[in-house]
Protein backbone atom coordinates (compact mmCIF):
# COMPACT_ATOMS: atom_id res chain seq x y z
CA UNK A 1 0.00 0.00 0.00
CA UNK A 2 1.72 3.10 -1.10
CA UNK A 3 1.09 6.62 0.06
CA UNK A 4 2.35 8.77 -2.75
CA UNK A 5 3.01 12.46 -2.71
CA UNK A 6 0.51 15.13 -1.80
CA UNK A 7 -0.10 16.07 -5.37
CA UNK A 8 -2.22 12.96 -5.83
CA UNK A 9 -5.41 12.55 -3.85
CA UNK A 10 -5.78 8.81 -4.39
CA UNK A 11 -4.18 5.60 -3.26
CA UNK A 12 -3.94 2.48 -5.34
CA UNK A 13 -4.12 -0.86 -3.55
CA UNK A 14 -5.97 -4.11 -3.56
CA UNK A 15 -9.12 -4.58 -1.59
CA UNK A 16 -7.61 -7.44 0.41
CA UNK A 17 -4.66 -5.32 1.40
CA UNK A 18 -6.86 -2.45 2.50
CA UNK A 19 -9.11 -4.71 4.52
CA UNK A 20 -6.13 -6.44 6.11
CA UNK A 21 -4.57 -3.09 6.96
CA UNK A 22 -7.80 -1.94 8.59
CA UNK A 23 -8.26 -5.14 10.53
CA UNK A 24 -4.68 -5.25 11.75
CA UNK A 25 -4.78 -1.74 13.12
CA UNK A 26 -8.12 -1.95 14.86
CA UNK A 27 -7.81 -5.11 16.93
CA UNK A 28 -10.44 -5.24 19.61
CA UNK A 29 -9.25 -7.65 22.27
CA UNK A 30 -11.42 -9.85 24.41
CA UNK A 31 -9.41 -10.34 27.61
CA UNK A 32 -9.63 -13.67 29.38
CA UNK A 33 -7.33 -13.07 32.31
CA UNK A 34 -7.41 -15.81 34.92
CA UNK A 35 -4.05 -15.40 36.61
CA UNK A 36 -0.99 -13.21 37.00
CA UNK A 37 -0.59 -12.95 33.22
CA UNK A 38 -3.81 -10.99 33.30
CA UNK A 39 -2.09 -8.36 35.45
CA UNK A 40 0.67 -7.98 32.86
CA UNK A 41 -1.97 -7.78 30.14
CA UNK A 42 -3.66 -4.93 32.04
CA UNK A 43 -0.29 -3.22 32.39
CA UNK A 44 0.21 -3.51 28.65
CA UNK A 45 -3.07 -1.69 28.07
CA UNK A 46 -2.42 1.06 30.61
CA UNK A 47 -0.79 4.40 29.95
CA UNK A 48 2.88 3.46 30.34
CA UNK A 49 2.98 0.72 27.71
CA UNK A 50 -0.16 1.87 25.93
CA UNK A 51 -1.53 -0.74 23.57
CA UNK A 52 -3.52 1.98 21.82
CA UNK A 53 -0.34 2.74 19.87
CA UNK A 54 -1.21 -0.44 18.00
CA UNK A 55 -4.84 0.46 17.54
CA UNK A 56 -6.18 -2.01 20.07
CA UNK A 57 -7.08 0.13 23.01
CA UNK A 58 -10.73 -0.89 23.02
CA UNK A 59 -10.85 -3.69 25.55
CA UNK A 60 -14.16 -5.41 24.88
CA UNK A 61 -15.57 -7.56 27.62
CA UNK A 62 -18.20 -8.81 25.22
CA UNK A 63 -16.95 -11.45 22.80
CA UNK A 64 -19.46 -10.43 20.14
CA UNK A 65 -17.66 -7.12 19.67
CA UNK A 66 -14.14 -8.53 19.80
CA UNK A 67 -11.84 -10.14 17.28
CA UNK A 68 -8.76 -10.97 19.36
CA UNK A 69 -9.00 -13.42 22.25
CA UNK A 70 -6.19 -13.03 24.79
CA UNK A 71 -6.06 -16.08 27.05
CA UNK A 72 -3.81 -14.97 29.87
CA UNK A 73 -3.59 -17.44 32.68
CA UNK A 74 -4.20 -21.04 33.56
CA UNK A 75 -7.34 -22.70 32.23
CA UNK A 76 -8.87 -25.56 34.17
CA UNK A 77 -10.90 -28.41 32.74
CA UNK A 78 -14.03 -26.83 34.17
CA UNK A 79 -13.25 -23.46 32.60
CA UNK A 80 -12.49 -24.77 29.11
CA UNK A 81 -16.14 -25.17 27.94
CA UNK A 82 -16.74 -21.55 29.01
CA UNK A 83 -13.73 -20.40 27.04
CA UNK A 84 -14.86 -22.42 24.03
CA UNK A 85 -18.29 -20.84 24.21
CA UNK A 86 -16.72 -17.38 24.30
CA UNK A 87 -14.54 -18.25 21.32
CA UNK A 88 -17.55 -19.45 19.36
CA UNK A 89 -19.39 -16.22 20.12
CA UNK A 90 -16.66 -14.10 18.56
CA UNK A 91 -17.38 -13.16 14.95
CA UNK A 92 -14.90 -14.14 12.28
CA UNK A 93 -12.26 -13.17 11.40
CA UNK A 94 -10.79 -13.76 14.82
CA UNK A 95 -7.42 -14.40 16.33
CA UNK A 96 -6.20 -15.92 19.57
CA UNK A 97 -3.14 -15.17 21.68
CA UNK A 98 -2.00 -17.72 24.24
CA UNK A 99 -0.31 -15.56 26.86
CA UNK A 100 2.17 -17.09 29.25
CA UNK A 101 3.46 -20.52 30.07
CA UNK A 102 0.26 -21.76 31.72
CA UNK A 103 -2.03 -21.05 28.81
CA UNK A 104 0.50 -22.36 26.30
CA UNK A 105 1.60 -25.54 28.05
CA UNK A 106 0.14 -25.80 31.53
CA UNK A 107 3.25 -24.28 33.00
CA UNK A 108 4.30 -25.69 36.33
CA UNK A 109 0.79 -26.98 36.94
CA UNK A 110 1.08 -30.48 35.56
CA UNK A 111 -1.95 -31.63 37.54
CA UNK A 112 -5.25 -33.39 37.15
CA UNK A 113 -7.27 -30.23 36.76
CA UNK A 114 -5.38 -28.06 34.31
CA UNK A 115 -5.43 -27.85 30.53
CA UNK A 116 -1.94 -28.59 29.24
CA UNK A 117 -2.02 -25.97 26.55
CA UNK A 118 -5.15 -24.33 25.20
CA UNK A 119 -4.08 -25.15 21.65
CA UNK A 120 -5.59 -28.57 22.24
CA UNK A 121 -8.97 -26.85 22.07
CA UNK A 122 -8.53 -23.47 20.41
CA UNK A 123 -6.67 -22.41 17.27
CA UNK A 124 -3.88 -20.28 18.67
CA UNK A 125 -2.21 -17.71 16.44
CA UNK A 126 0.58 -16.52 18.72
CA UNK A 127 2.21 -18.09 21.75
CA UNK A 128 3.90 -16.01 24.38
CA UNK A 129 6.48 -17.54 26.71
CA UNK A 130 7.15 -16.18 30.15
CA UNK A 131 5.83 -16.52 33.64
CA UNK A 132 4.37 -13.97 33.34
CA UNK A 133 5.53 -12.30 30.12
CA UNK A 134 6.52 -8.66 30.13
CA UNK A 135 4.33 -6.19 28.27
CA UNK A 136 7.02 -6.04 25.60
CA UNK A 137 6.42 -9.72 24.90
CA UNK A 138 2.73 -8.99 24.67
CA UNK A 139 3.37 -6.38 22.01
CA UNK A 140 5.59 -8.80 20.13
CA UNK A 141 2.72 -11.27 20.00
CA UNK A 142 0.28 -8.53 19.09
CA UNK A 143 2.45 -7.47 16.18
CA UNK A 144 2.70 -11.08 15.04
CA UNK A 145 -1.09 -11.24 14.97
CA UNK A 146 -1.19 -7.94 13.13
CA UNK A 147 1.14 -9.33 10.49
CA UNK A 148 -1.13 -12.33 10.06
CA UNK A 149 -4.16 -10.09 9.84
CA UNK A 150 -2.56 -7.99 7.14
CA UNK A 151 -2.00 -11.13 5.10
CA UNK A 152 -5.52 -12.34 5.75
CA UNK A 153 -4.28 -15.30 7.75
CA UNK A 154 -5.86 -16.77 10.85
CA UNK A 155 -5.48 -20.09 12.54
CA UNK A 156 -9.25 -20.18 12.95
CA UNK A 157 -9.65 -20.20 9.17
CA UNK A 158 -7.88 -23.54 9.02
CA UNK A 159 -10.82 -25.16 10.72
CA UNK A 160 -14.18 -25.23 9.07
CA UNK A 161 -17.36 -26.32 10.67
CA UNK A 162 -19.07 -28.48 8.08
CA UNK A 163 -19.58 -32.16 8.61
CA UNK A 164 -16.14 -33.55 8.15
CA UNK A 165 -17.31 -36.77 9.70
CA UNK A 166 -19.15 -37.61 6.49
CA UNK A 167 -15.86 -37.62 4.65
CA UNK A 168 -13.35 -39.35 6.91
CA UNK A 169 -10.67 -39.19 4.26
CA UNK A 170 -10.61 -35.41 4.58
CA UNK A 171 -10.86 -35.30 8.33
CA UNK A 172 -8.07 -35.01 10.81
CA UNK A 173 -8.97 -36.22 14.24
CA UNK A 174 -8.16 -33.32 16.46
CA UNK A 175 -9.40 -31.57 19.51
CA UNK A 176 -10.84 -28.49 18.03
CA UNK A 177 -13.21 -25.96 19.48
CA UNK A 178 -16.74 -27.11 19.85
CA UNK A 179 -17.43 -26.78 16.15
CA UNK A 180 -20.67 -28.67 16.04
CA UNK A 181 -22.14 -26.82 19.01
CA UNK A 182 -22.46 -30.03 20.98
CA UNK A 183 -22.21 -28.42 24.38
CA UNK A 184 -23.96 -30.98 26.52
CA UNK A 185 -21.78 -33.98 25.88
CA UNK A 186 -22.30 -36.72 28.41
CA UNK A 187 -18.84 -37.33 29.76
CA UNK A 188 -19.99 -39.49 32.65
CA UNK A 189 -20.44 -42.65 30.64
CA UNK A 190 -17.25 -44.59 30.23
CA UNK A 191 -16.27 -45.03 26.64
CA UNK A 192 -13.29 -45.66 24.49
CA UNK A 193 -12.39 -42.02 24.88
CA UNK A 194 -11.91 -42.53 28.60
CA UNK A 195 -8.22 -42.18 28.48
CA UNK A 196 -5.30 -43.35 30.48
CA UNK A 197 -1.93 -41.68 30.40
CA UNK A 198 -1.00 -43.80 27.44
CA UNK A 199 -4.10 -42.66 25.61
CA UNK A 200 -3.11 -39.06 26.21
CA UNK A 201 0.21 -39.75 24.58
CA UNK A 202 -1.60 -41.24 21.59
CA UNK A 203 -3.86 -38.24 21.33
CA UNK A 204 -0.90 -35.93 20.98
CA UNK A 205 0.04 -37.88 17.90
CA UNK A 206 -3.42 -37.57 16.46
CA UNK A 207 -3.42 -33.83 16.96
CA UNK A 208 -0.49 -33.44 14.64
CA UNK A 209 -1.48 -35.78 11.94
CA UNK A 210 -3.50 -38.81 11.20
CA UNK A 211 -5.61 -40.63 13.69
CA UNK A 212 -4.37 -44.10 14.55
CA UNK A 213 -5.91 -46.71 12.35
CA UNK A 214 -6.86 -44.37 9.55
CA UNK A 215 -4.99 -43.31 6.50
CA UNK A 216 -4.78 -39.77 5.35
CA UNK B 1 -8.79 -4.66 71.60
CA UNK B 2 -8.83 -7.58 73.97
CA UNK B 3 -5.70 -7.91 76.01
CA UNK B 4 -4.12 -11.25 76.72
CA UNK B 5 -5.71 -12.60 79.85
CA UNK B 6 -4.36 -15.97 80.99
CA UNK B 7 -7.38 -16.72 83.14
CA UNK B 8 -9.57 -16.77 80.03
CA UNK B 9 -7.39 -19.41 78.44
CA UNK B 10 -7.34 -21.47 81.60
CA UNK B 11 -11.10 -21.18 81.89
CA UNK B 12 -11.54 -22.36 78.28
CA UNK B 13 -9.34 -25.39 78.85
CA UNK B 14 -11.08 -26.26 82.11
CA UNK B 15 -14.57 -25.95 80.66
CA UNK B 16 -13.81 -27.97 77.56
CA UNK B 17 -12.14 -30.70 79.59
CA UNK B 18 -15.08 -30.78 81.98
CA UNK B 19 -17.54 -30.98 79.09
CA UNK B 20 -15.77 -33.50 76.90
CA UNK B 21 -14.22 -35.69 79.57
CA UNK B 22 -12.95 -38.92 78.12
CA UNK B 23 -14.03 -37.94 74.64
CA UNK B 24 -11.15 -35.48 74.44
CA UNK B 25 -8.37 -37.34 72.67
CA UNK B 26 -5.86 -34.59 73.06
CA UNK B 27 -5.33 -30.90 73.55
CA UNK B 28 -2.64 -28.59 72.35
CA UNK B 29 -1.83 -24.93 72.81
CA UNK B 30 -0.58 -23.43 69.60
CA UNK B 31 0.89 -19.98 69.32
CA UNK B 32 -2.44 -18.26 68.84
CA UNK B 33 -5.15 -20.85 69.32
CA UNK B 34 -6.20 -23.89 71.28
CA UNK B 35 -6.73 -27.18 69.56
CA UNK B 36 -9.03 -29.89 70.87
CA UNK B 37 -8.97 -33.34 69.28
CA UNK B 38 -12.04 -35.54 69.38
CA UNK B 39 -13.66 -38.33 67.40
CA UNK B 40 -15.84 -37.34 64.48
CA UNK B 41 -19.05 -38.31 66.23
CA UNK B 42 -18.27 -36.02 69.18
CA UNK B 43 -17.22 -32.95 67.22
CA UNK B 44 -20.64 -31.43 66.75
CA UNK B 45 -21.46 -31.50 70.45
CA UNK B 46 -18.19 -29.79 71.27
CA UNK B 47 -18.71 -27.10 68.63
CA UNK B 48 -22.22 -26.48 69.90
CA UNK B 49 -20.93 -26.25 73.46
CA UNK B 50 -18.25 -23.75 72.46
CA UNK B 51 -20.85 -21.61 70.73
CA UNK B 52 -23.67 -21.80 73.29
CA UNK B 53 -21.73 -21.65 76.56
CA UNK B 54 -22.31 -18.01 77.62
CA UNK B 55 -18.92 -17.59 79.26
CA UNK B 56 -17.09 -18.75 76.13
CA UNK B 57 -19.08 -17.38 73.19
CA UNK B 58 -17.29 -18.91 70.20
CA UNK B 59 -19.91 -17.48 67.85
CA UNK B 60 -17.62 -16.71 64.91
CA UNK B 61 -17.15 -19.57 62.45
CA UNK B 62 -13.84 -18.98 60.68
CA UNK B 63 -13.19 -22.04 58.58
CA UNK B 64 -13.71 -25.74 58.09
CA UNK B 65 -11.23 -27.86 56.23
CA UNK B 66 -9.73 -31.34 56.35
CA UNK B 67 -6.41 -33.15 56.56
CA UNK B 68 -5.34 -36.46 55.06
CA UNK B 69 -2.79 -38.15 57.32
CA UNK B 70 -2.16 -41.14 55.08
CA UNK B 71 1.49 -40.33 54.49
CA UNK B 72 2.05 -38.41 57.72
CA UNK B 73 5.18 -39.62 59.56
CA UNK B 74 3.67 -39.53 63.06
CA UNK B 75 0.82 -41.97 63.69
CA UNK B 76 -2.62 -40.42 64.05
CA UNK B 77 -5.86 -41.82 65.48
CA UNK B 78 -7.51 -41.97 62.04
CA UNK B 79 -6.61 -41.17 58.47
CA UNK B 80 -8.77 -38.07 58.02
CA UNK B 81 -9.35 -35.10 60.26
CA UNK B 82 -11.99 -32.40 59.82
CA UNK B 83 -10.71 -29.17 61.31
CA UNK B 84 -13.13 -26.48 62.45
CA UNK B 85 -11.75 -23.13 63.56
CA UNK B 86 -13.82 -20.81 65.73
CA UNK B 87 -13.27 -17.37 67.22
CA UNK B 88 -14.67 -15.94 70.40
CA UNK B 89 -15.13 -12.18 70.02
CA UNK B 90 -15.90 -12.13 73.72
CA UNK B 91 -12.58 -13.61 74.82
CA UNK B 92 -10.39 -12.85 71.83
CA UNK B 93 -9.36 -16.51 71.59
CA UNK B 94 -9.42 -18.92 68.69
CA UNK B 95 -10.34 -22.54 69.23
CA UNK B 96 -9.87 -25.39 66.81
CA UNK B 97 -11.79 -28.66 66.91
CA UNK B 98 -9.98 -31.43 65.09
CA UNK B 99 -12.33 -34.36 64.48
CA UNK B 100 -10.80 -37.62 63.32
CA UNK B 101 -12.72 -39.59 60.71
CA UNK B 102 -12.06 -43.21 59.83
CA UNK B 103 -10.93 -44.15 56.35
CA UNK B 104 -13.47 -46.95 56.01
CA UNK B 105 -16.39 -44.85 57.20
CA UNK B 106 -15.69 -41.22 56.27
CA UNK B 107 -18.80 -39.65 57.75
CA UNK B 108 -19.29 -36.85 60.24
CA UNK B 109 -22.34 -34.85 61.37
CA UNK B 110 -22.81 -31.61 59.50
CA UNK B 111 -22.44 -28.25 61.24
CA UNK B 112 -24.81 -26.45 58.90
CA UNK B 113 -27.60 -26.22 61.47
CA UNK B 114 -25.19 -24.60 63.94
CA UNK B 115 -23.27 -22.36 61.54
CA UNK B 116 -24.90 -21.64 58.18
CA UNK B 117 -21.51 -20.60 56.86
CA UNK B 118 -20.34 -24.18 57.05
CA UNK B 119 -22.45 -25.06 54.02
CA UNK B 120 -19.94 -24.32 51.27
CA UNK B 121 -16.87 -25.32 53.25
CA UNK B 122 -18.40 -28.73 53.91
CA UNK B 123 -19.22 -29.07 50.24
CA UNK B 124 -15.59 -28.30 49.48
CA UNK B 125 -14.36 -30.95 51.92
CA UNK B 126 -16.77 -33.46 50.41
CA UNK B 127 -15.63 -32.54 46.93
CA UNK B 128 -11.90 -32.80 47.56
CA UNK B 129 -11.65 -35.36 50.39
CA UNK B 130 -14.81 -37.43 50.05
CA UNK B 131 -15.89 -36.97 53.65
CA UNK B 132 -19.66 -37.17 53.88
CA UNK B 133 -21.46 -34.68 56.10
CA UNK B 134 -24.59 -36.19 57.56
CA UNK B 135 -27.53 -33.81 57.52
CA UNK B 136 -26.08 -31.40 54.98
CA UNK B 137 -28.89 -29.86 52.88
CA UNK B 138 -27.07 -29.97 49.52
CA UNK B 139 -23.95 -32.09 49.55
CA UNK B 140 -22.80 -31.67 45.95
CA UNK B 141 -19.51 -30.81 44.34
CA UNK B 142 -18.52 -27.17 44.48
CA UNK B 143 -15.08 -26.94 42.82
CA UNK B 144 -14.63 -29.93 40.55
CA UNK B 145 -16.96 -30.60 37.61
CA UNK B 146 -20.18 -32.38 38.46
CA UNK B 147 -19.23 -35.49 36.50
CA UNK B 148 -15.83 -35.80 38.16
CA UNK B 149 -14.91 -39.14 39.69
CA UNK B 150 -12.88 -39.30 42.85
CA UNK B 151 -11.69 -36.84 45.46
CA UNK B 152 -8.44 -35.35 44.28
CA UNK B 153 -6.94 -33.91 47.47
CA UNK B 154 -6.61 -37.36 48.98
CA UNK B 155 -2.99 -38.37 49.23
CA UNK B 156 -3.52 -41.51 47.16
CA UNK B 157 -4.97 -39.58 44.24
CA UNK B 158 -2.36 -39.26 41.49
CA UNK B 159 -1.17 -35.73 40.86
CA UNK B 160 -1.73 -35.95 37.13
CA UNK B 161 -5.16 -37.46 37.60
CA UNK B 162 -6.74 -40.60 36.31
CA UNK B 163 -7.11 -39.56 32.71
CA UNK B 164 -9.39 -36.58 33.23
CA UNK B 165 -7.22 -34.49 30.96
CA UNK B 166 -7.76 -36.96 28.14
CA UNK B 167 -11.44 -37.56 28.78
CA UNK B 168 -12.71 -34.89 26.46
CA UNK B 169 -14.93 -35.52 23.47
CA UNK B 170 -13.03 -35.51 20.22
CA UNK B 171 -14.49 -33.40 17.47
CA UNK B 172 -13.58 -33.64 13.84
CA UNK B 173 -12.59 -30.81 11.62
CA UNK B 174 -11.13 -30.57 8.17
CA UNK B 175 -8.35 -28.41 6.98
CA UNK B 176 -9.64 -25.87 4.57
CA UNK B 177 -7.94 -26.01 1.23
CA UNK B 178 -6.71 -22.76 -0.26
CA UNK B 179 -8.68 -23.38 -3.46
CA UNK B 180 -11.94 -23.46 -1.57
CA UNK B 181 -11.41 -20.03 -0.09
CA UNK B 182 -11.48 -18.30 -3.44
Amino acid sequence: MGMSGSTNDFVTTTLATAIGWARANSMWPMPFGTACCGIEMMAAFMAKYDASRFGSEVMKFSPRQADLLIVSGRISLKMMPVLQRIWEQMPAPKWCISMGACASSGGVFDTYTLIQGIDQFLPVDAYMPGCPPRPEAFFDALMMVQEKAKKGQSKALEYITDDAVSDPAQSVACRTPDNNYVHNVDRSTPSAEKASHDKIADDKITRDGVAPGTSK
Amino acid sequence: MILYQPENHLALIAKVEAFAGDKLLGREEKSHYHQFRVRGADAKDLVRFLRDEPSLGFTYFIDLTAVDYQTYPQPQPERFAVVTTLLSPKLGIRAQVKAFVAEGDPRIPSLTDIFAGANWTEREVWDLYGIEFLGHPDLTRILMPDDFDGHPLRKDYPLKGRGERGNFPVFHATTRKPAEEA
